[in-house]
């Protein structure tokens, strides 16, 4: 492996060796290395490009990577993951996707995740985007997870873009049966002329299912961003969508949030702040001695931790 | 160490501050008091850099920093604890307190500096200094900031506002132990009667202008001793119906 598919492992799934546990790792559109454990198991599609994850009931302290890098221009990769999480199982996976593009043609990986998650399993997701490359070519990643959670189940999904990509369309689809749980954190970073769209559509359908998501993101530049969420209470539930974002030079963002109670025990709640960094931020952190410019690399640093 | 000389000041046609001329010697606690809108906070600022007078001057341990910004300022060695402490979503009272001390802090002195306000750090290190927390938590947490940089001239705008139901017992005790442990001039912008009691000047704003400047012993009666009913010069102004705290 070379230095930059390297970097690009570090990068997205924070591999700097063979990672433990269960791992698929993908690159240009190929599987190139697996292993799998006594209670996980990774399958190769046989009718479409992708892998399916099979974890026993029961599995615990366990991990999967299944990061995927792109280092040639030109390709588009498309791929569908699918996760079995047996019950009671308590497990972490880290996905991600990472492109160096060195060419004029465009890279592109559109990953397809569903997850299936039995009753009382748990799982924490962590999914990481992120590009590099001197081309020209544009970096695009269009990630989509569908996620079913089995009663009382519950997930943990971190979903970060931490620069690079040119443009990318993310989208999330929950459906949550009873005491099920998803907690999802994003962070997305833009820059130059990059565009990103985030649709978050998740049915409250079991009683007492609750969902909370928080969306943080910066547009630098000339950059544009797009939050949609419908969150739809069909029960006694509770939903909380937040979504904030810092916009800089010419950036934009665009926040369209719907909730919709459709029962008269749902409870909802959606919070939207767009702006500027605070002056009075930027000047108490030069009171302490950074630069006006080292200030706003702070906040910006700590916006998206 | 800090001299203001003929500092004026104003804005939307009105004199804010008028010919200023103070000195601040090393190592003293002052405290500048007067009425609301006497131009208190405003001589702060400008001190730190964040306003900019119309004219004058303003002499840092023998060095012209009229012209430095606030960054320049605070590497000279001026610190500045806001009235109105700033939220920051993301970071943490860690973050902010490592910034203040300008290197990665050992967990023991964090540790200390917030205890020191009594803060357990445990509870509070990891905590972002986001709209969670109280403007009571807040003020500590701003307070911990500056004695953590441990600047040679730190300067509080109104430390004690927010901070009721911590004792003022423990402000003062921070602040003089501030004083012992940094060895630097601390500048206290203040209403209070128990913290013009801690000082070693005092210093009377009145409309813009020094009013009087002196040891505690010699300011503190000229002020009070004409303000029986009142503890606080605050009270003073609403008995008067907003009128000036001339002696």
């Amino acid at each position: 492996m070379n230095n930059i598919e390297k970097n690009l492992l570090k990068q997205v799934a924070d591999i700097e060796k063979t990672p433990m546990g269960a791992y698929n790792i993908r690159e240009n559109g190929k599987g190139v290395a697996r292993n799998t454990t006594a209670n996980i198991d990774i399958v190769t599609k046989k009718d479409k490009p992708g892998i399916d994850i099979i974890i026993k009931p029961n599995t615990k302290n366990e991990s999967v990577h299944i990061p995927v890098i792109l280092t040639e221009g030109g390709l588009n990769d498309l791929v569908y993951n699918d996760f079995y999480i047996g019950e009671n199982a308590d497990v972490v996976i880290v996905a991600g996707c990472g492109i160096h593009n060195s060419t004029c043609d465009t890279a592109q990986h559109d990953g397809i995740h569903t997850f299936h998650l039995e009753k009382g399993a748990k799982i924490k997701y962590i999914e990481k985007h992120y590009g590099e490359g001197e081309g020209t070519g544009e970096r695009i990643l269009n990630p989509q997870t569908i996620i079913n959670l089995g009663e009382n189940a519950s997930m943990e999904m971190e979903s970060v873009q931490i620069k690079g990509v040119t443009s990318t369309i993310r989208e999330t689809y929950a459906n949550m049966q009873k005491g099920s749980s998803l907690v999802i954190s994003e962070r997305i970073m833009t820059t130059g002329k990059q565009t990103a769209k985030t649709i978050f559509d998740v049915n409250l359908d079991g009683e007492d299912s609750s969902v909370h998501v928080a969306s943080r993101s910066v547009a630098e530049d000339d950059s544009v961003q797009e939050f949609i969420s419908n969150v739809k209470g069909n029960t006694k539930c509770f939903g909380h969508v937040e979504c904030d974002a810092i916009i800089m030079e010419n950036g934009r963002v665009i926040s369209d949030p719907k909730i919709e109670a459709n029962n008269v025990d749902a409870s909802l709640i959606h919070e939207a702040a767009i702006g500027k960094i605070a002056g009075e931020q930027l000047i108490k952190l030069m009171t302490l001695g950074l630069t006006e410019k080292e200030a706003e690399e702070q906040i910006i640093n700590g916006f998206l931790k | 160490m800090l001299e203001l000389q003929d500092i004026c000041f104003s804005r939307d046609n009105k004199d804010i501050l008028k010919n200023v001329n103070l000195k601040i010697d090393n190592e003293k606690m002052v405290v500048i008091t007067g009425p609301n809108g006497s131009g208190k906070s405003t001589l702060a600022k400008i001190i730190m850099g964040i306003e900019t007078p119309d004219s004058g001057k303003i002499i840092f341990d023998g060095k012209d920093i009229t012209e430095l910004s606030i960054t320049e300022r605070a590497k000279e060695g001026i610190g500045f604890a806001f009235q109105q402490p700033v939220r920051f979503k993301g970071l943490t009272v860690k973050d902010l307190i490592e910034i203040s001390a300008g290197n990665s802090l050992k967990l023991c002195d964090a540790c200390d500096v917030l205890a020191d306000v009594g803060l357990c750090a445990q509870e509070y290190l990891n905590r972002e200094v986001n709209s969670e927390l109280s403007g009571g938590e807040l003020k500590r947490i701003e307070i911990a900031m500056l004695a953590a940089k441990k600047s040679k001239l730190t300067i509080f705008d109104e430390p004690e506002a927010g901070i009721d139901l911590w004792s003022f017992n423990n402000l003062i005790s921070v602040f003089e132990k501030m004083h012992d442990d940094i060895k630097g001039s601390i500048v206290i912008i203040s209403h209070q009667e128990r913290i013009l009691n801690i000082a070693d000047e005092i210093v009377l704003i009145t409309n813009g202008t020094v009013g009087k400047h002196g040891p505690r012993e010699e300011v503190l009666p000229q002020i009070f001793g004409k303000i029986k009913p009142c503890h606080k010069l605050e009270n003073k102004e609403r008995c008067n119906k907003g009128g000036t705290v001339n002696e």
